[in-house]
């Protein structure tokens, strides 16, 4: 098709790419490695406070809520809005269906971050990491930059739904949303829910901040704040799931063995997932949450969200099989895992972003969201664990995979340092699966708080005490761990702004060569019915599920060791 | 293929299985957990709560500590209630008040409240479990120490700079 000022045809993927989509997917992009950067830069002050007691209080909280900001809520949302633009447009082959807007969207998401990043700099009342609960007062400032960052996210959002519509009137699309997309509108869904909530809780304490509100109920603000709080992360499971499927289609031309159940997965979480905010409330005076309460929203109705995963646990890998057995890959059990394109690091990010959000992350938060047995895990370095297992080893992971795809499809230049960027997804995801490991044996077992930065002397005071030797060697892990990961985000970060600033220029010959998709990618013509079976993958999940269910029943056993309480 | 067909397609027979084990452990097994503990298991978040004024509050721990007093330690009192009885403990920047000596194996009724922020009530070491305390809200639920040692408190949410200041102690004794 012929290149125009205004659009491009893909030579890889086919997918009409239009220039005002791409320029919003190149900024956002940038802005969410910026972010990564300057999270990736807190680390280390945090890191080496918990692990060696390096700084002093003062100095960790301040960093520990710049680290926050920036990975948790920066670095994601700008990725995921990256993300909707070129799901939205380039998947569907039509123009954004406002620019303006998109752009307006992201003047709005940097101006917010800039006023939270100015606020935690400048003055220690800002020092909120995740948990801002009133009567913990910050300034009004950092409220209202929250909220302009929701707002410009809200906004992004909207040009993705609008967008969709367009695809349809204008015919560039028909018939259902490829999964990919669907995916994503899943999230654009959770995602409007997520922000609106956040205006509920962020407006009133700003009001109180400004001094126009009186006061604020801490118990209404911390339990309406968690429904914020964790459907911001549940964005993140739906967008990492969505990137799973997609890197799976890039890298062997994986292609979900049923498109009908992998649906209906996502359709669980938009059911069920933002339950989980009642997780963060389980061990809240019973008289202000029954019993009955937390049961009913953690357990039946949550569990079908935890449904909805375990299917994707299937159905990722599945694909996978599915994609690497049409290539020929089909001896045995697992010559299609053991022959995959290991070369790439798109797919030892996917491979390994899959097990350890998995085996680490997902297995934890189910644990930590169990009513019993929240009660060993609630506000200690088990919980640190856990969301390190989800959103860094699985979404950071995941996204720094698709990156090895936007650097030469989007950016259009070759990836400076290849031979590098192959350890890059090993010694991040070992690095953060040895610290996430080490903090949940301190969580649960050593009862390690989170947010505690002077472990080792307690500022001196008389009732300061010792940690057991294992303590000790566990934080040594941990660092270890933390140490890797930041070598491996650092390392990302750099070949990433080398590609973007000297990287070679692509031409379409050369794009076409070296970064085909495998022929059968997506196979979107193919009945299920022609797909080969994915035994390989059944054995994984059925050891994945023995694990699962062998963990869960150890923590009851570690519970029931534990003082009898509420009886 | 029709756009959308897929909906009217099969689903193979593992994916068919693993969706049913899938939900028997998620749906069944894990809810289901919650419910048998509440029955047989020792140890729920179960017990009563109520609003509390927190000055009155603060009164009714000072009744508690003149009553039971024993000593002072780290210029915190030591108090020694009887077994069964109801203990206290205030939690407040940046401090849990009183120290606590009690029997091992002996039951009680713990009431704790925040008089001021948000605060983590947690055993820390050797480590038991945790609590979330509001300001405002009083907690009334019973537990049992099971065995004899010293154990360090440590407030696991964050109160605000000084928060890892926040230490308290229980002694239980054989």
């Amino acid at each position: 098709m012929a290149q125009s000022a205004e659009a491009r045809t893909c030579p890889v993927t086919g997918f009409r790419v239009h220039r005002a989509a791409e320029d919003l997917v190149k900024a956002n992009a940038v802005a969410a490695v910026v972010a990564l950067l300057l999270g990736g830069l807190a680390a280390i002050v945090v890191l080496f406070t918990r692990w060696m007691g390096a700084f002093p209080p003062e100095t960790f909280y301040q960093y520990l809520a710049l680290h926050a900001w920036n990975l948790l809520i920066f670095w994601i949302i700008f990725f995921e809005i990256a993300l909707l633009h070129f799901a939205g447009s380039i998947m569907l082959n039509t123009r954004p269906a406002s620019p303006t807007a998109g752009w307006l969207a992201f003047a709005l998401m940097v101006l917010g971050a800039l006023m939270v990043e100015r606020a935690i700099l400048t003055n220690p009342l800002n020092h909120l990491s995740f948990q801002p609960y009133p009567p913990l007062r910050g300034t009004p400032d950092f409220y209202l930059g929250t909220i302009l960052f929701a707002g410009g996210a809200l906004l992004g959002v909207g040009v993705f739904f609008a967008t969709v519509h367009r695809a349809y009137r204008e015919g560039t699309h028909t018939g259902p949303l490829p999964l990919v997309v669907f995916g994503a509108f899943v999230a654009a869904v959770l995602a409007v829910a997520t922000l609106l909530v956040g205006a509920l809780v962020f407006v009133p304490a700003f009001l109180w901040s400004a001094g126009i509100l009186p006061e604020l109920n801490p118990f209404l603000w911390k339990v309406a704040y968690w429904g914020f709080g964790h459907p911001s992360q549940q964005i993140n499971l739906a967008a990492t799931i969505t990137v799973w499927y997609l890197l799976s289609q890039l890298t062997v031309g994986g292609r979900t063995p049923s498109e009908k159940v992998s649906r209906a997965a996502f359709v669980l979480y938009l059911v069920a997932i933002n339950l989980g905010s009642a997780h963060h409330l389980q061990t809240e005076p019973s008289g202000a949450l029954s019993v009955g309460w937390k049961w009913i929203n953690t357990g039946y109705l949550m569990h079908l969200a935890v449904l909805g995963s375990m299917i994707h646990a299937f159905a990722v890998p599945g694909s996978v099989e599915v994609g690497q057995r049409l290539r020929g890959y089909s001896r045995g059990l697992f010559d299609w895992l053991v022959r995959g394109p290991w070369h790439n690091p798109a797919f030892s990010s996917l491979v390994l972003s899959v097990a350890l959000f998995g085996f680490l992350g997902g297995t934890t938060g189910v644990i930590a969201g169990t009513e019993q047995l929240n009660m060993k895990w609630h506000n200690t370095t088990a919980i640190m664990g856990h969301f390190h297992g989800v959103v860094v080893a699985g979404t950071t992971l995941a996204f720094m995979g698709i990156t090895w795809y936007v650097l030469p499809l989007i950016f259009r230049r070759r990836v400076v340092g290849e031979r590098w960027a192959r350890w890059q997804p090993w010694l991040f995801g070992i690095g953060v699966g040895l610290l996430v490991l080490a903090f949940l044996q301190l969580g649960v077992r050593y009862g390690l708080p989170r947010k505690q930065p002077d472990i080792f002397r307690f500022r001196g005071l008389p009732l300061a005490f010792q940690w057991p030797t294992e303590v000790y060697a566990l934080l040594t892990v941990a660092g270890i761990g933390g140490l890797l990961a930041l070598v491996g985000g650092a390392l990302f970060v750099a070949l990433v702004v080398a590609t973007v600033l000297f990287g070679k220029r692509l031409t379409d010959d050369e794009l076409r060569r070296e970064y085909a998709v495998p022929a059968a990618a997506g196979n979107p013509g193919r009945s299920a019915k022609e797909l080969p079976a994915v035994p390989g993958t059944f054995v994984l999940c059925l050891v994945f599920a023995a694990f699962f269910v062998l963990v869960y029943l150890g923590n009851y056993w570690n519970l029931s060791r534990a003082w009898p309480i509420g009886g | 293929m029709a756009p959308g067909a897929w909906w009217e397609e099969p689903v193979h027979p593992l994916e068919r299985a693993w969706v049913g084990i899938a939900a028997l452990v998620a749906v069944v097994f894990f809810s289901a957990m919650m419910l048998v503990w509440h029955a047989l298991g020792q140890q729920n978040v179960r017990g009563r709560a109520y609003r509390v004024d927190p000055k009155a509050y603060q009164t009714e721990v000072e009744r508690f500590v003149q009553q039971y007093r024993v000593g002072e330690e780290a210029g915190q009192p030591v108090v020694a209630p009887p077994p069964g009885s109801d203990v206290y403990m205030l939690a407040q920047r940046f401090r849990f008040y009183p120290i606590l000596r009690l029997k091992a194996g002996e039951r009680y009724v713990l009431h704790v409240a925040s008089i001021d922020y948000l605060h983590g009530f947690s055993i820390t070491q050797p480590h038991v479990w945790n609590l979330q305390l509001y300001p405002g809200y009083e907690w009334v639920i019973p537990f049992t120490p099971r065995e004899p040692g010293t154990f360090h408190m440590a407030c696991n949410d964050f109160c605000g700079v000084g928060h890892e200041m926040m230490l308290g102690k229980i002694v239980v004794e054989r």
